[in-house]
């Protein structure tokens, strides 16, 4: 099998050093073509920054990467491209205002004697690569007229187009429906016919093993297992994935939960282009309980979040709080009754930025400093530094932005801006994403000192070693349904097998 | 002026504090060096009668920039302020020449308080319908606003034909004598009319400041997003700004036609892009979430000083325009600058903070 794949690129002893922490340690890792190399790893092992190392957006610390045994050095991204290297980033990239063929160009245009568009060569050539790809929506179609689907495939198209040798692709399914699926699985086993060396990254452990011919599994910043596709089951994925060696997570207090506190009831919200992103929810917690929320990108975790905060008033269903009706439609009345968010999205809805660090701290509280409408400073100042010392944030002057603050001290801005509010039902959505493992272990510890408080914790993670150790209990949903609910001893396979949809379960069987 | 400070700009970090004092404070420093430099260079300038003269020519523009700095900071920006102070205007008048005729061959009058409270309320109602415009229907701040900046500038052409209503002396009769005092009156020596912006400003300043609105303001025009996650109703918010923008519009219209007793279509032209430059001026940063109101006053005393100061002197109408345009430019540049050191300052405080 060897043989019939050869080494496209070879990357040695790959070291990534960040401010802080080590992205990447010693990592080997080869791409061979006419093949589907796939790379799996838990959130923060170190995917990405190998697959931006490869596409040229970031240099290695230590190591090498060889193309055709060839020493290459990529200093951006178009170094990479003129080697053949095109990548699909989960997030799409495109200009929804402008035709398919357009996008498909952008950048790169083919040009009459270097000064205007040839558009009917733009059109002519964008046809080939959309038949090639067996598609046959018209290329003057604007992107934004075509579903999720079909603009990754354009996303595809436009690498393709480049010439791309190499094709790189992060988590292409998560957006996509079934049959959707099926077509992007053709389409790869094409590309592999014609000779294309494909990296394929996603968290559907059983899509991988359907559409996979080597695997390599990262965790943190190290290969803990790479060979070829045969033999392998979702089990030895999840032992490399995980471990054995667990992160610092603080050990439950065992204290006795309270009463039933928070249950929503057949929560159901709609998703832009028909479907159901939260489907029928059914959910509760008791106080002091730490309930882990677990599932892939695009399960509707942090649209139920959204749904428990008000944000989405199309939404239908019913929560009940300490056993009476949640009525209160704005986000204001959901604090006033006692439950409070952490966004996922730090930066963009967790924190006004250029706000100094007291005014986040108690932006959702100022009716506590408030007599009248007189807000009192004194008071407000002396709340926030008590938060300040109660939550261990490092800061030098309370009145700084929050901007000059590292990831782990905002995050704990944001909580503390939670907590001031003084909930009894508390809704993290990723509290640990994108900060140090430090500050990790003392999110983790804050987590189990609030649910031994009695206050009732839902948390949302894409991380299965973070919701096996942390959660009393666990409900996992996929594709906008709760699909199983466990105890805190159930098997990681289990939680793995609940959170996988249902669309690539049935096609796996 | 605009030299002195760009070449302190560029001046060693070796004073980084004082500096960023030095920065913090340009607007006042300008306020300084341009009152010193007319004070010595045109004549009569520093008399008392001058400075009450310029003080009122301030005012009309410190009031809109005041309003004009809540909007801004909330993110959005009100264009309509200019138009609805000439059709505020227009309405005053008519009410004092016609009062409102329901048609059954009689006319009801009114007096000057209830002249106010009408043309406030109007001016208010405007600012809602800006505020229903941007928050319901989802139109930009900008289209919103220049919409109604036409609306509204034809509508006042249209309360008149086009003519100016003359002669607005009210009549004792019907207690709107004393009308025309607003603009003209004095009270303790000062005219009323900057009684009334001490008592606006210090309002607005303890709204910013003080009140869990001003907050939300600040944080709407910061992060709509995480404001709203927050329990920030952004909405209220926002139709608040508008609201007050078109009150301050609405006092400005009653202050203009009071002093001239008469009311105009065509007043108030271009006062919306003055306001913007006083709050500009007095570092409200256009992108929302940053301003404050003493900033924007001494912004407006700036500009006014600065036009005043010129036309004493002599200086051409065009040279005026030119220096006023650089002066807003320059104080952007500054604005930029400062804002960078700022953030350096305090990345390099956390920085040794973190290490204690």
């Amino acid at each position: 099998m060897t043989d019939a794949h050869p080494v496209g690129l070879r990357i040695r002893g790959a070291t990534k050093v960040y401010p802080g922490t080590r992205a990447l340690e010693g990592v080997d890792f080869d791409i061979r073509m006419g093949a589907v190399n796939v790379l799996v790893g838990e959130n923060g092992a170190g995917k990405s920054t190998l697959m931006k190392v490869i596409a040229g957006v970031e240099t290695l610390t230590e190591g090498e990467i060889t193309i055709d045994d060839r020493p290459v050095v990529f200093h951006s991204k178009e170094d990479a491209v003129a080697r053949g290297i095109g990548i699909v980033f989960q997030e799409l990239n495109l200009f929804p205002d402008l035709s398919v063929a357009e996008n498909i160009f952008i950048g790169n245009e083919p040009t009459r004697w270097g000064i205007d568009i040839d558009r009917n060569e733009v059109i002519a050539r964008t046809r080939k690569l959309l038949r090639r790809l067996e598609q046959d929506f018209d290329p003057r179609t604007p992107l934004g007229f075509l579903r999720i689907g079909q603009q990754q495939i354009v996303e595809i198209a436009k690498a393709l187009g480049e010439n791309a040798r190499i094709l790189i692709l992060d988590e292409p399914t998560s957006a996509l429906s079934a049959s959707e699926v099926e077509v992007l699985f053709r389409i790869i086993g094409e590309l592999k016919a014609q000779g294309v060396g494909i990296v394929y990254i996603s968290h559907r452990l059983e899509e991988l093993i359907r559409v996979g011919d080597y695997i390599t599994v990262l965790r943190d910043g190290r290969v803990t297992g790479t060979r070829s596709m045969e033999g392998v089951d979702i089990p030895w994925i999840v032992r490399a994935m995980i471990g054995d060696k667990s992160k610092d997570f603080s050990k439950s207090t065992g204290h006795a939960f309270g009463e039933e506190i928070f249950r929503a009831e057949d929560i159901c919200l709609a998703k832009m282009g028909g479907g159901l992103a939260v489907d029928h929810v059914s959910l509760s917690v008791r106080a002091g309980e730490i309930l882990g929320l677990y599932g892939l990108m695009g399960a509707g975790r942090s649209e139920f979040l959204e749904c428990i905060m008000a944000r989405h008033p199309q939404s239908t269903g019913k929560f009940w709080m300490e056993g009476r009706a949640l009525r209160e439609r704005d986000v204001a009345g959901r604090i006033a009754r006692g439950i409070a968010l952490v966004p996922e999205d730090r930066k963009n809805d967790g924190l006004i930025l250029g706000m100094a660090i007291r005014e986040n701290l108690t932006l959702s509280s100022l009716w506590q400093s408030t007599r009248l409408f007189h807000l009192s400073l004194r008071n407000e100042a002396a709340r926030a530094a008590e938060f300040i010392k109660r939550l261990t944030i490092k800061v030098a002057s309370a009145e700084n932005p929050v901007s000059s603050l590292s990831g782990g001290n905002q995050q704990k801005v944001v909580i503390g801006k939670a907590l001031m509010t003084g909930p009894r039902v508390l809704l993290l959505d990723e509290p640990s994403r994108g900060i140090d493992i430090g500050a990790k272990a003392e999110i983790y510890r804050t987590m189990r000192d609030l649910a031994a408080q009695g206050i009732a914790i839902i948390f949302v993670t894409s991380d299965l070693e973070e919701v096996m150790a942390l959660s009393d209990r666990i409900a996992v949903m996929a594709d906008g349904r709760v699909t199983g609910e466990f105890g805190p001893d159930v098997p990681a396979s289990r939680v793995i097998a609940a959170a996988t949809p249902a669309k690539t379960r049935d096609q796996a069987a | 002026m605009t030299s002195t400070e760009a070449s302190a700009t560029g001046r060693a970090p070796a004073g980084r504090n004082w500096l960023l004092l030095f920065l913090e404070a340009r607007t006042f420093v300008a306020l300084i060096l341009v009152l010193g430099y007319f004070s010595f260079a045109a004549p009569n300038f520093l008399s008392a009668a001058n400075a009450v003269l310029v003080s009122k020519h301030v005012a009309i523009n410190a009031f809109l920039a005041i309003g004009m700095t809540f909007v801004i900071i909330a993110g959005g920006i009100d264009l309509s302020v200019g138009s609805v102070v000439g059709l505020t205007g227009m309405i005053a008048g008519w009410l004092i020449l016609y009062g409102v005729d329901p048609g059954l061959g009689w006319s009801i009058q009114f007096n000057t308080y209830e002249i106010v409270l009408i043309v406030c309320l109007f001016g208010i109602f405007v600012g809602w319908i800006n505020g229903m415009l941007i928050t319901r229907l989802r139109v930009a701040p900008f289209i919103a606003t220049l919409g109604i900046l036409y609306v509204a500038r034809g509508a006042a052409l249209l309360l008149s034909g086009g003519r100016t209503f003359p002669n607005l002396n009210g009549s004792a009769e019907y207690g709107s004598a004393s009308f025309p005092a607003i603009g003209a009156g004095n009270f303790l020596g000062i005219p009323i009319m900057i009684w009334m912006l001490v008592v606006v400003a210090l309002g607005a300043s303890y709204l910013a400041g003080r009140t869990p609105l001003g907050r939300h303001i600040y944080a709407t025009g910061g992060n709509e997003r995480g404001a709203a996650l927050s329990g920030v109703n952004v909405n209220r918010v926002k139709m608040f700004v508008y609201m007050f923008s078109g009150l301050m519009a609405a006092l400005v219209g009653l202050i203009i036609a009071s002093q001239l007793k008469a009311s105009h279509p065509a007043t108030g032209e271009f006062f919306e892009l003055n306001a913007i430059a006083a709050a500009v001026l007095g570092g409200t940063s256009m992108s929302g979430g940053r301003g404050r109101i003493g900033g924007t006053i001494v912004g407006a005393f700036v500009i006014g000083i600065l036009s005043d100061g010129l036309v004493m002197m002599g200086v051409s109408s065009f040279w005026q325009m030119v220096i006023k345009g650089l002066v807003i430019i320059a104080a952007v540049v500054i604005d930029q600058a400062q804002s960078r050191l700022q953030a350096r300052v305090a990345l390099a405080q956390e920085a040794s903070g973190a290490g204690r």
